[in-house]
């Protein structure tokens, strides 16, 4: 899914540093033509970023990037189309979930975490644009709990103003 | 309704008053140049609201969550300050506390100078322009860019914002597409919104990656972790963060919340009501110095995972500016649990059709600017905007944090007029007439208004007189001039005989006792009593076919208009006159029917800050709409055969089985507009209900010169919907009945008139 959704230069955060611990030990790895240890060059020539998300919140498609030392952020930004890999069982149900999952990572880790729902937007110039400065598409790749996977375009799935 | 009023139409409005024709000469430019722009955002923006908090199954919960975390946060203030200190500490950033503007200039221009800053990239933040750091930073020669793009068109065309959420909402891609074309002269100018929108993509990030200082605000600071919430959707504020080394964020201090778990309920409410989304593309919660790695474009041939994040410098900067002062102030303290999500900008008529350049002071708009400008700037910023709150209340159930917005204009208001007001001089002339507990010298024309009670007493005695001489055109002119009511309003037609007067002639109550279902006060509300005779009579026979025992007692007027003019001791001696008048009715168990609207929602709102808690829900709770009380009864049993259907008799009202209504504001805030469309439906009635927020009018507002265009602009979308339409227009309120009249040339008919078997 991962190959099928990434366009062509593609960057990446390998699975495990971007994500969850549990994702280092899982089988899915990704493809070869993916540069997971970019420059920053190859990150401005970059048309897709490739990271994991640590939490997925199922009322609203929302989904958790970490601002980490493995660059998850500018990977997950600086990018045409942001493709994310998400464990099924990393999803809660709703926002009040999400924020007691992270209350104690703020606390204790001092994390920082983006809630990204579809792409970036605006509306700032007459008409909703999708790409204002981040991402013009997501792809959410889902990992089933059996390890299979299921693809999703929430590039259309979400309206944004600003 | 006399048409008198109409000679001298053509005249300037407000001729005679410079200040008047001042301020109606910047509406009328902004109605022009700006009034469509701002109109088709916010009414989009509003709608979205309604949209997407009907989508939430716990809407009024979440409402209650927020409000009751910010009051909280708010009273332990201090303490969360000294919290969120040492947890941003404890994370390796710093905070400073700064007591105003150039207290936190002077710091941030400060950390500029160390960090040898060349370019500061901002994210949006209305923080930030309150302070105005952009300008003391470019005093040090440093290079600012905004990189929101609203933000950023502003910044290039030198405006300021005219929406707290969307700044340049007054523009329109034409007016953008042109201000790039003459900034930049680019060979191929883009035009549609999405090459406007790529074309600033494209500027803006090869500015941010040779900035070195990135600005932000914050939407929100949990004091237990040091983690701050940006609500965004375009992701500047990410880049902004994430590709410069030193991040300095601004916020208020009133921005402070407990623990990262209360983020919860505003996260869910914040894009709701102010945009219509049920969430924004970005919510950044950061714990800064953030951990990601700071991108070299200068030297972009390094792996970028670098460990640069650890040389990442992170400045809080909250600021006081007189919030501290404002949390020990009772009328302004409420203004702190503000969210800056604009729902108030977005749900008021006036906002709609005018935006935040004239419904706006230095830095804030829309109906709570009023508590922000009169906290951080004196009451002079915020008297020159203040009177376009009309007290319509629509923001109210509009606000995620339940802030009583209009009271907070009437309050401010209040302060304004007393410090306005010239205690050397004495209104002697008018002392009869204006018998206001208000200090000599306030403004004849807020006296007026705020004394229509008595005037409106006078009036009846003395028409029709009264009514010929009021209307006569050098009188209409002496009217504009010095009190500034516009000539071009039909003023309110006395009536010779009141309702009491009325009820009294004819015998007093007709159920007997013995045969009463219920008891009922019909209220005689100034404008019933007065004015509109014939919506008192009609509510007197449909409650007495339903079997109720009616009275209609001399009672005084309920406070409504003095407290639209901010004469708030007026209004409460007025409550605890009413009180008084029917204290003894509410003990024997009478029920008190309210006609005019904003008096129901005086009595049932406002009253609650003049009168004891249990008398004041004493009498909200026996009091009742006509139209509600109608629905209670048919509820209860009583027979609908007993009122009008619409087959029966003859003229407009019978022809039209069909109904065009248009709810009152204050009504609709009270939750009583919707009860004539449920009777009117029981009964066999087809009714489309008006989605106007508020006809214009409010009470006085239209009356007075400055502000008539703005409140026919207002009336417009009424207008639209209702202007040729074949159903029976209908509408509770008396400046309704007014607007109504003027806008649809046709004056409109009370609810309980389409259903009261006729005399």
């Amino acid at each position: 899914m991962v190959e099928a959704a990434a366009g062509e230069p593609a960057v990446g955060v390998p699975l495990g540093r971007s994500g969850p611990d549990g994702l280092a030990d899982s089988a899915a790895t990704l493809p070869d033509r993916i540069e997971t240890e970019p420059t920053t060059a190859d990150l401005r020539a970059a048309h897709t970023g490739i990271t994991a998300a640590s939490l997925g919140v199922a009322e609203y498609g929302s989904v958790a990037l970490e601002a980490n030392p493995a660059g998850t952020e500018p990977v997950s930004l600086f990018v045409d189309r942001h493709v994310v890999v998400l464990r099924e069982a990393d999803i809660v149900p709703d926002m009040p979930d999400a924020f007691d999952w992270l209350g104690p990572r703020a606390r204790d880790e001092s994390v920082d975490v983006v809630f990204a729902t579809g792409p970036s937007a605006t509306a700032d110039m007459g008409g909703l644009v999708h790409g204002a400065h981040g991402p013009k598409e997501v792809h959410v790749v889902l990992l089933r709990d059996d390890g299979a996977t299921d693809g999703s375009d929430a590039a259309d799935a979400a309206e944004g103003i600003q | 309704m006399s048409s008198d009023a109409e000679a001298g139409a053509s005249d300037a409005a407000g001729a005679g008053d410079p200040d008047r024709e001042a301020k109606a000469d910047r509406i009328r430019e902004l109605l022009a140049t700006e009034g469509d722009a701002v109109a088709e955002n916010t009414r989009g923006f509003n709608e979205g609201r309604y949209e997407s908090t009907g989508r939430l199954d716990d809407y009024e919960a979440l409402k209650d969550e927020a409000r009751a975390i910010k009051e909280d946060a708010i009273e332990r203030l201090p303490e969360l300050i000294d919290e969120v200190r040492e947890s941003v500490e404890a994370n390796g950033g710093t905070v400073y506390l700064a007591d105003d503007a150039a207290d936190a200039n002077r710091y941030i221009r400060e950390v500029a100078a160390e960090r040898g800053a060349e370019r500061a990239v901002k994210s949006k933040s209305m923080t930030s322009e309150e302070i105005e750091v952009n300008d003391a930073l470019a005093a040090d020669g440093v290079d600012v860019v905004e990189t929101d793009l609203g933000e950023w068109v502003l910044q290039l065309a030198d405006e300021e914002p005219s929406h707290i959420v969307a700044p340049a909402i007054h523009k329109s891609r034409e007016g953008i597409a042109e201000l790039f074309a003459e900034r930049f002269d680019p060979e191929d100018p883009p035009e549609t919104a999405e090459e406007l929108t790529m074309f600033a993509r494209e500027r803006l990030g090869a500015l941010v990656e040779d900035a070195d200082l990135g600005m932000t605000g914050a939407n929100f600071v949990a004091a237990d972790s040091g983690t701050m919430l940006l609500v965004t959707s375009e992701g500047n504020a990410r880049k902004t963060v994430t590709a410069t080394d030193t991040h300095v964020a601004v916020a208020g201090v009133e921005k402070l919340v407990p623990a990262v778990e209360d983020f919860s309920p505003f996260v869910e409410l914040i894009g709701r009501s102010g945009t219509g989304q049920d969430v924004t593309s970005y919510i950044s919660t950061l714990t800064p110095p953030v951990d990601s790695p700071v991108p070299d474009f200068d030297d972009d041939g390094e792996p970028l995972a670098d460990g640069s994040g650890d040389d990442r410098e992170f400045h809080l900067v909250l600021i006081d500016n007189g919030r501290m002062a404002m949390r020990d102030d009772e009328e302004l303290k409420e203004t702190l649990y503000c969210i800056r999500c604009s729902a108030c900008s977005n749900a008021c008529g006036n906002f709609q059709s005018v935006g935040g350049h004239a419904f706006g002071g230095e830095t804030y708009s829309g109906g709570i600017a009023t508590g922000w400008e009169a906290g951080i700037e004196g009451l002079d910023t915020a008297a020159e905007f203040n009177d376009l709150c009309t007290g319509c209340s629509r923001c109210v159930p509009a606000c995620p944090v339940g802030i009583d917005i209009p009271w907070i204009n009437t309050a401010v208001r209040d302060r304004i007029n007393r410090g306005e007001a010239d205690a050397s001089q004495l209104d002697w002339a008018f002392e009869e007439l204006v018998p206001d507990e208000e200090p000599g010298g306030l403004d004849l024309a807020t006296r007026l208004v705020g004394n229509y009670a008595t005037l409106a007493k006078w009036g009846h005695r003395t028409a029709p007189i009264a009514n010929r001489l009021a209307n006569a055109g050098p009188v209409r002119a002496i009217a504009e001039r010095v009190a500034g009511i516009d000539r071009r309003r039909d003023l309110p037609e006395f009536a010779s005989e009141s309702l009491v007067d009325w009820f009294e002639a004819r015998g007093g109550p007709a159920v007997p006792a013995a045969e009463a279902t219920r008891e009922a006060v019909v209220y005689p509300d100034t404008a019933t009593n007065y004015v509109d005779v014939e919506r008192g009579k009609a509510t007197v026979r449909a409650l007495e076919a339903l079997g109720v025992r009616v009275r209609v007692p001399d009672l005084p007027g309920s406070g409504r208009p003095p407290l639209s003019q901010g004469m708030i001791a007026t209004a409460e001696s007025a409550a605890e006159d009413v009180y008084a008048g029917l204290a003894s009715h509410v003990d024997a168990g009478r029920d008190v029917v309210v006609i005019e609207p904003s008096d129901l929602a005086t009595f049932r709102r406002e009253y609650e800050r003049f009168l004891p808690e249990e008398s004041h829900e004493r009498l909200a709770d026996a009091s009742y709409d006509p139209m509600e009380y109608v629905f209670g009864l048919l509820e209860g049993g009583a027979d609908p055969a007993a009122l009008r259907a619409p087959a029966e008799g003859t003229g407009p009202v019978a022809s039209g089985k069909r109904i065009a209504y248009h709810p009152h504001c204050q009504a609709r805030t009270i939750g009583v507009g919707e009860y004539a469309t449920a009777v009117f439906e029981r009964l066999g009635y087809d009714v489309r209900v008006s989605e106007t927020e508020c006809c214009g009018m409010a009470g006085s507002f239209g009356y007075k010169s400055e502000y008539y265009e703005l409140s026919m602009d207002v009336g417009e979308p009424l207008r639209e919907q209702f202007g040729d339409t074949d159903r029976t227009v209908v509408a509770a309120g008396t400046s309704c009945t007014e607007q109504l009249d003027a806008l649809l040339d046709a004056p409109p008919t009370h609810p309980i008139e389409v259903i009261a078997p006729r005399e």
